[in-house]
């Protein structure tokens, strides 16, 4: 490791797993239930190397399966414990019911979810159903762009789970192998600065569990109960939104990196057409965008960082006057469309013009110069039309095509 | 005007409000409203072993060694399993009136 001389922080190469369980580690969680799965794996190992090497002073159980991870998770953090877990795909799907019970129950969980997709057939790369399969469970879902990014997301999602206008899980999502397993250079803070940014957990928020007391959770009741929950977890969800503009703006006048909050922002102020993406594609798609502008094309991104709250204000901010707007999703709702494109789609004026494109499914590769030719055929279709709206197209091998 | 059709309201979020609950008397109401059969007791035959005492889920049976048993109809929901484990069958399963 390469230790700069400045601040003394560690600057130094580490794949997305290790700067998962390294964020862990330095946000002083003090137990962890997890289960491994490609492409996870690194991160139960490390973390389980760090407790037994006494790096890290936590609890770290041995689960026999995601289910019962979760639900260990929940307990933990229903006694008041800075609790982890760590999953994806078939796993995330194996512990479905717990995730709604967490949410449910408002536990300051974190999760990190490394994307992976969903059989069948079988297949260990990327794309995104699997996180979105969380989309109305109550978790704030956040997707991150690159390595540096998923670790300073690990150490925000507890300030903002704990926050007592919150209270809700939050799930972290990595895409499999594209940052699980690839070395990026990271700056890791020093560890005081990491705590005067987080606080430890006050033990007795949410619930105060205490000797003798005798209470239950989520016991039958009326009706009307459960729907006030509801409304009650939609209403923490708005806070979140302020939350995590104030955790992005309070990490980056401690550690000194900023983000946007809810959304990034690329070269978007001027530009007459607006991409729109999640995830660290989204690299990718910055490079098409400055090869666009190169050849003239007025075009930027928008870049969504937490899908759940959603970023509606941001989006039609930003969507507003905008001549075209493409939506590059890597996940698909069999029967409707892409999941971003159908959310965005409510936000889009009558007569801006739109393509919902789905790509990258099951991990299929989608370069720089590919997302900037499907742009330039859209507006090819605008040059030729005066207009266009598709909700859904896809694009595979070259082609961009309707079914 | 359109205040007046939707009001806002300011919701509590605490989750202990809609999560939590204690153990108290008829925490879930008084669920002998659910009863469709009524169990009834001919306490003549009864031989005062307490079984049903020991099988009722509900806890609403009372006995004590001697006093034989009474069964509490505010949260008795019928289930029958004390007319189903008397030795003496000395519990009827009477139908409710509607």
């Amino acid at each position: 490791m390469a230790v700069s001389i400045s601040k003394k922080r560690i600057k130094t190469a580490m794949i997305g797993n290790h700067a998962v369980a390294q964020a862990v580690k330095m946000a002083r969680v003090k137990f962890i239930a997890a289960y491994p799965i490609t492409p996870q794996t690194i991160i139960v190992e490390r973390l389980a190397d760090m407790v037994e090497r006494k790096e890290l002073e936590a609890e770290f159980v041995n689960v026999e399966s995601e289910f019962a991870a979760l639900s260990t998770v929940m307990g933990a953090s229903l006694a008041g414990v800075r609790s982890f877990t760590a999953t994806s795909s078939h796993g995330l799907l194996y512990m479905y019911e717990m995730i709604w019970w967490t949410a449910g129950a408002r536990l300051p969980v974190v999760m990190a979810v490394v994307n992976r997709s969903i059989g069948p057939p079988w297949n260990i790369h990327v794309d995104h159903n699997d996180i979105l399969t969380m989309r109305d469970s109550g978790w704030i879902i956040a997707m991150a762009e690159n390595t540096q990014e998923v670790f300073d997301m690990i150490i925000q999602a507890y300030r903002v789970a704990e926050d007592k206008r919150v209270l809700l899980p939050v799930a972290i999502g990595l895409e499999g192998f594209v940052l699980s397993h690839s070395a990026e250079y990271i700056e890791i803070p020093e560890q005081w600065e990491i705590d005067s940014f987080l606080p430890s957990r006050d033990p007795d928020v949410p619930y105060s569990i205490k000797r003798g007391e005798k209470f239950s959770l989520g016991n039958l009741g009326k009706d009307e109960n459960h729907m006030l929950l509801k409304i009650a977890a939609m209403k923490a969800m708005d806070n979140a939104r302020k939350v995590i503009y104030e955790a992005d703006r309070g990490y980056g006048k401690i550690i000194g990196r900023e983000y946007g909050g809810l959304v990034e922002r690329y070269k978007i102020d001027d530009a007459k057409y607006v991409l729109i993406s999640m995830g660290s594609w989204s690299g990718t798609i910055k490079e098409a965008v400055d090869l666009l502008r190169e050849e003239g094309y007025s075009v930027g991104l928008l870049r969504i960082r937490y899908f759940r709250p959603f970023p509606y204000e941001e989006i039609l901010k930003h969507l507003s006057g905008a001549k075209g707007v493409v939506v590059y999703d890597r996940d698909i709702s069999l029967g409707k469309g892409g999941i971003i494109a159908t959310e965005v789609l409510d936000y889009v004026d009558r007569n801006t013009s739109f393509w919902g494109v789905v790509t990258g499914l099951g991990g299929v590769d989608v370069s720089s110069k590919e997302f900037a030719d499907v742009f330039k055929k859209f507006v090819m279709e605008i040059e030729l039309n005066g207009f266009t709206k598709r909700e859904t197209v896809y694009y595979l091998g070259g082609e961009v095509f309707e079914i | 005007m359109k205040d007046q059709v939707v009001k806002k309201i300011d919701i509590d979020i605490d989750p202990r409000i809609y999560l939590i609950s204690r153990p108290r008397e008829g925490a879930a109401g008084r669920t002998g409203l659910w009863r469709v059969f009524r169990p009834v007791v001919n306490i003549s035959k009864c031989i005062d072993c307490g079984i049903c005492w020991l099988y009722c889920p509900e806890e609403v049976i009372t006995w004590s060694k001697g006093s034989k048993i009474s069964i509490d109809y505010t949260y008795c929901k019928g289930c029958g399993i004390c007319s189903q484990t008397c030795p003496v069958k000395a519990i009827d399963m009477v139908p409710e009136e509607m």
